[in-house]
């Protein structure tokens, strides 16, 4: 059954390319040179990458402020206060989210969330604000479903102890319920993190796509994937190099948050 | 009848995991006779059953010892292909288990897998096992419906006459009435009774009364132990081990 | 001071309902939105026309022949390999260093984001593999892209088969290969076909993984060796290089109604399969 081993054979024909692309281009550029500088102009030689390093977490980080709070509170309410028959209405709607595709978001910043910060705040609405508000709705679904698994994967006893204890349905859910179910959200969370920090075409509208470390939240920013994705076209010899050295990163990035998410399930699995 | 000896367990025993299910049974299958095996739940009986046609060999996690013979080969021998020994030694399942599909694909399932393509030849399979079950005449002019519509007592017969369709030579069934009503049980002892001078039979019940009926020779199995073996008549009447007295009688938890 | 429990619950439940019903209201936004401002430009014109100055004018035909094919190929690649590994993981093995290995790539690989996908394709596919921007790179690429979901949902459909099934399958001679084909396949196919689907709508909506491996071209494919351009990169283009808004919005109502469709189609096929397990 050698059909069974694509995914694997996959996984790691896509590493090995990326990495024989990337890896002795930053060899040759030096680790500091790419990971620290700020001077990124490839026709002139220079190639670092620290803008976009700060400008990709940061955007994350701004997408799960949104997404995660949301997310995880709209899991709650599907899954603890609602009856059945409308979570089983409400979740495949918001299971939709999903299926919108990412230019879709990004057109949306561009024509509707952009110029309200724009009027709202100054700036030039084109920001990381922007990109962090429509990448936090972006992975609400991962977030949602995943968090609503978990906690429907929490035994019925908690419930009930909890509840003929005494305790109001609220307080069954934060002393008991998200308790039994935190490495799980965590995962959730660290899940939806991995689709942000990868996320390309709805940034690359909504971003501006200034290569800066940015001041404020209304400063336009340059991702790691926009880089790739804005230059990819039109580049060649080194300057590629760089977007798959970039790429390496990027790839280094999401396994470490796999494997994050993988290790919080574990131990949920392994608490039990 | 003759007393040639169809099936021999020496020495079987069954582990799963660390459980061990039957403990060096040693017992002989007649031909042409109907072999009850007796015994109170988990002792054992669907374990020796599944032995029989190497069913066990699906559990990964299950390990056989000893060996049965199926006349006088060993079927647990390397070489000894299981496919072709269950096509030999038929079985039908505590709960009647129809495949999603019409009864008359239920039926010529095993054939169709042995090569027979003839629509004539399945055709009259398909009357002649639903005859000998004792089904025919509620089903014939419903043939290509789903066997899922069919009530539990006609869908444990049609199990069985999707294994007469093989045409085997042994019948392992294991508790086939223990969800039936009284008229569909007795259809179906009818038919083992009719069914025995052609094919040889063992037949595990929880209902010692079952076994009493139409058995030729009774085995009692206890914890994965073969208590008592012998003619159905002695053992229901003059069983030489207590536990089987207490067992046959009623007086068993 | 101290809040009273009922008080409190009474909070966190207003809380978490406007949570849910903010993130309803956006869903409802972006759809109402998008419909609003496309719907009015679609028309037959613009469904089955060329596009004119790369999109300023006329249809999209092109690119929806684009969408159609592209993921119909890709599915046409992932499902042998991705119901093969499903098999494989549930009827041939238990859990073993094998499974486990496959079980983790197959984790992995459903972690990456699609511009490490794009980045794939281009440089193996269309650069080593000399196929350059064509229907099968890109094909090749969202392949590898759905495998995790085709393999996921096929495992499960496949271990949602009662045992029974294939316990009597086996008992009347068969062999597993046999019972896999006659009984476990056609019994898991509903949620085969679900995965089918989210697969599509995944491709359909997909941009970076496509605009580098199968190019953008607006011209007709006549062959899977031609480059296609499909209606998210299209739409994509259209955005962001300010060529026409009003063609945007209506290439954006026909993807996102698309996606819609496709997604609505796999939800119902999942809910019957659901309901008739449980029956
Ligand atoms: N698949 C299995 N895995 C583990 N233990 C099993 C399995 N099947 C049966 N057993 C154990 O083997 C013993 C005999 O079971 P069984 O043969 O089913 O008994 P009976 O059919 O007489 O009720 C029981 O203790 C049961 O728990
Ligand atoms: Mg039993």
């Amino acid at each position: 059954m050698a059909l069974a081993f694509t995914a694997l054979t996959s996984l790691l024909l896509i590493a090995i390319f990326i990495f024989k692309e990337g890896v002795p281009f930053i060899a040759r550029v030096g680790f500091r040179d790419f990971l620290l500088s700020s001077d990124w102009r490839p026709q002139a030689g220079h190639f670092g990458i620290y803008p976009m390093i700060v400008a990709s977490l940061l955007v994350t980080l701004g997408a799960m402020l949104v997404g995660a709070p949301l997310g995880i509170a709209c899991a709650v309410f599907l899954n603890e206060f609602v009856s059945k028959p409308v979570t089983r209405v409400i979740k495949p709607t918001i299971e939709l989210l999903a299926g919108i595709p990412s230019v879709v978001y990004g057109f949306i910043g561009v024509v509707v969330v952009a110029p309200l910060i724009r009027s709202q705040f100054g700036g030039p609405g084109l920001s990381m604000l922007c990109a962090s508000l429509i990448l936090g709705v972006m992975v609400l679904p991962t977030i949602i479903s995943i968090s609503t698994d978990v906690l429907a994967s929490v035994p019925n006893a908690y419930r009930e102890g909890a509840l003929a204890l005494g305790a109001t349905r609220w307080q069954s859910v934060h002393l008991v319920i998200l308790k039994a179910a935190r490495s799980g959200i965590v995962a959730a969370v660290i899940l939806g993190m991995g689709r942000a920090i990868g996320e390309t075409m709805a940034v690359i509208m909504v971003a501006g796509n200034t290569v800066q470390v940015p001041r404020s939240a209304l400063d336009s920013v340059c991702t790691l994937t926009a880089k790739i994705a804005m230059e990819m076209g039109s580049a060649t010899g080194p300057h590629r190099q760089a977007l798959f050295a970039i790429g390496v990163v990027l790839f280094l990035m999401i396994m470490m948050f796999n494997a994050l998410a993988m290790t919080a399930i574990k131990k949920r699995f392994a608490g039990k | 009848m003759t007393d040639a000896v169809k099936i021999s367990n020496r020495n079987f025993s069954v582990f799963y995991g660390a459980i061990q299910a039957l403990r060096g049974i040693t017992l002989d299958v007649l031909a042409h006779q109907i072999l009850g095996i007796i015994g109170p739940a988990g002792s054992g009986k669907t374990a020796l059953l599944r032995s029989m046609n190497r069913l066990n060999d699906l559990n990964p996690n299950c390990r056989v010892e000893g060996q049965i013979l199926l006349d006088g080969e060993d079927i647990y021998q390397p070489e000894f292909d299981a496919v072709r020994l269950r096509k030999r030694v038929g079985m039908v399942f505590a709960l009647p288990v129809p495949l999603p599909l019409s009864l008359f694909d239920n039926i010529v399932y095993g054939p169709r897998l042995s090569g027979i393509r003839a629509r004539a030849r399945l055709n009259e399979l398909v009357e002649r096992s639903l005859q000998a079950a004792f089904l025919w005449d509620e089903v014939k002019d419903r043939l290509q419906t789903s066997a899922l519509r069919l009530s539990g007592g006609q869908q444990q017969r049609l199990c069985l006459a999707r294994v007469l369709a093989m045409e085997p030579e042994v019948i392992l069934l294991d508790e086939p009435c223990s969800g039936l009503d009284p008229i569909s049980t007795s259809r179906i002892e009818e038919a083992l009774m009719a069914l025995k001078s052609k094919y040889t039979i063992v037949l595990v019940t929880n209902n010692t009364k079952q076994a009493a009926r139409v058995a030729d020779t009774t085995a009692f199995l206890l914890q994965g132990e073969l208590v008592e073996v012998g003619p159905t008549d002695r053992i229901f009447t003059a069983p030489k081990d207590q536990r089987t007295n207490d067992y046959v009688s009623g007086r068993f938890g | 001071m101290r809040i009273p429990p009922r008080n409190t619950q009474a909070l966190a439940v207003t809380l978490l309902a406007g949570a849910t019903g903010l993130t309803l209201a956006v869903l409802v936004f972006v759809i109402v939105f998008i419909l609003g401002k496309g719907l009015p430009v679609i028309s037959l014109g613009f469904l089955f026309d060329n596009p004119q100055e790369m999109g300023k004018a006329g249809g999209i035909f092109p690119t929806l022949v684009g969408t159609l094919i592209l993921p119909l190929v890709a599915i046409l690649i992932a499902l042998p390999a991705g119901v093969g590994t499903a098999v494989y993981l549930s009827e041939y093995t238990g859990d073993n260093l094998a499974t486990r290995i496959i079980r983790f790539g197959t984790d992995c690989l459903a972690g990456i984001p699609s511009i490490i996908f794009g980045l794939f394709g281009f440089i193996f596919f269309v650069t080593t593999l000399k196929m350059g921007w064509c229907i099968l790179s890109g094909a090749l690429t969202l392949a590898i892209m759905v495998l995790p979901t085709i393999i996921r949902t096929a495992e499960e459909a496949i271990r949602a088969v009662p045992a029974g099934y294939r316990e009597v399958s086996c008992s009347l001679g068969a062999t597993r290969w046999e019972t896999v084909l006659k009984v476990v396949l056609p019994n898991a196919l509903p949620g085969i076909v679900t995965g089918i689907m989210l697969s599509i709508g995944r491709c359909i909506g997909e941009t970076a993984a496509v605009i580098f491996t199968a190019g953008a071209s607006l011209r007709l494919p006549h062959s899977v060796f031609d480059s296609t351009r499909t209606m998210a990169v299209h739409f994509y283009i259209l955005a962001r290089e300010g060529i026409s808004n009003e063609n945007a919005y209506g290439t954006a109502a026909v993807l996102i109604l698309s996606v819609l469709l496709v997604n609505s189609l796999s939800y119902w096929m999942m809910n019957r399969f659901i309901a008739r397990r449980t029956k």
